[in-house]
């Protein structure tokens, strides 16, 4: 059975790339040290020595829109493009074309499908920020396979937080049972509390920096009860418009389980909080 | 209500320079060639024939009004990111990096502490 090495949850701030590779006198404040943050966490990874990675993240409305938004959608395919135009504009991301992991996915598929979950799949997926910044941050040199796996945190009605939860526990047990001797990290992406469009856009902190210390302490402890006890839609809502990405944060959760974090980090950013979480489900490999 | 046809005209607008740019430039004549040329089209064979903007909507669009978008419950990431493409080079030359993002969550700033309106449809 397949080792299920890692499971990474983290923030998917989009401008990493160009804020820490911009010529000094242009740089950010902050860049020094948010590369020195993200260079630590893809340590935790790395040293998890994977294979394949399930890579869970949302479409911004990129590829998918009102007339057919799928709930939750794997792809199935030998290769992924990645970045769209107005991502490559709006934040330099390159392009790139990584290769998928279609024996993986189609297992995955038919093990969610089994257990409740009614998936779409896709064989034109097109990869968007919430996923290729986790690989830029986790795993640059992109040389690994992937299962794309993505939520709709975006345009209502939205799943529950008990579903995304729920979700992760099912994608656990079936990572457990694909009959293989590979090893494979889990990497998904969303947001602390955030705001885009919205009056308290792109503040000096994220729109509720209680929220964020709270949820990073939730992740740090596992604590799946009070997070399902204390967050919801509306509460979301009232912590930044965008908040909804933490419910990918709580699927990453439920792959790893109730348990305490091995790697837990945070970086204060001028409108969000960024944070790096990693569970080690079979051992610390450091 | 029509805020689905707002939400297809930022979203396709947006994802095609051309277009764009057109927006930029001439916001009438462009959303008139947009509901002739895209609004209503499915595929490049199928269309719909019913959906159309409100007087409200249109004028919005036209005079690039992110505010009355929002406060009609267009999706806030749509709005967002397509304002960004149109303004925030120009103020950020001007008037130093995201002080266009800065100057929109001012204009909104009498939504502070309400409920938003919905963006879902």
């Amino acid at each position: 059975m397949a080792t299920l090495s890692a499971v990474l949850a983290t923030t998917h701030h989009p401008f990493y790339l160009k804020a820490t590779t911009a010529p000094p006198e242009e740089r950010m404040p902050q860049a020094d040290e948010w590369k020195r943050k993200v260079e630590a966490y893809r340590e935790t990874l790395t040293a998890a020595e994977p294979d394949i990675l399930v890579m869970v993240g949302a479409d911004h409305f990129h590829q998918f829109f009102s007339d057919n938004y799928p709930t939750f959608l794997i792809g199935k395919q030998p290769k992924y493009d990645a970045t769209f135009y107005n991502e490559e504009r709006e934040f330099g991301l390159p392009t790139f074309l990584l290769d998928g992991h279609e024996e993986l996915s189609g297992f995955m598929l038919k093990g969610l499908i089994d257990r409740g979950f009614d998936f779409s799949v896709s064989h034109e997926l097109k990869i968007d920020h919430s996923i290729i910044c986790p690989i830029i941050t986790t795993r640059p040199q992109a040389d690994l396979p992937i299962v794309p796996i993505y939520t709709n945190i975006f345009a209502p009605p939205l799943p529950s937080p008990k579903r995304f939860w729920d979700l992760g526990r099912a994608i656990r047990e079936i990572i457990d049972e694909f009959p293989s001797d590979k090893r494979i990290a889990a990497v998904g992406s969303g947001h602390l509390s955030l705001e885009l469009g919205g009056p308290r856009q792109f503040g000096e902190t994220g729109p509720d920096p209680e929220f964020d210390r709270q949820a990073i302490e939730w992740l740090r402890t596992g604590d799946i009860d009070a997070i399902l006890a204390n967050v919801t839609h509306e509460s979301m809502a009232g912590s930044g418009n965008a908040t909804h990405g933490f419910m990918d944060l709580i699927l990453m959760m439920g792959i790893a389980g109730a348990e305490p974090a091995a790697y837990v980090d945070n970086l204060d950013l001028f409108h969000t909080m960024e944070a790096y979480v990693t569970w080690y489900p079979n051992g610390d490999p450091r | 209500m029509s805020i689905y046809y707002v939400n297809k005209f930022l979203y396709q607008v947006d994802r095609d320079p051309e277009l764009l740019a057109a927006y930029k430039a001439e916001p009438a004549a462009l959303l008139d060639r947009w509901e002739r040329d895209y609004g209503q089209w499915l595929n490049r064979v199928e269309r719909t024939t019913w959906l159309e903007f409100t007087e409200r909507e249109r004028a919005a669009i036209v005079e690039h009004d992110y505010v009355t978008l929002f406060e009609l419950g267009a999706h806030f990431f749509l709005t967002l990111t397509i304002f960004i493409a149109i303004y925030d080079e120009d103020y950020a030359a001007r008037t130093g990096p995201l002080s266009f993002q800065r100057e929109y969550a001012q204009k909104l700033s009498h939504w502070m502490g309400k409920d938003y309106p919905t963006v879902a449809l």
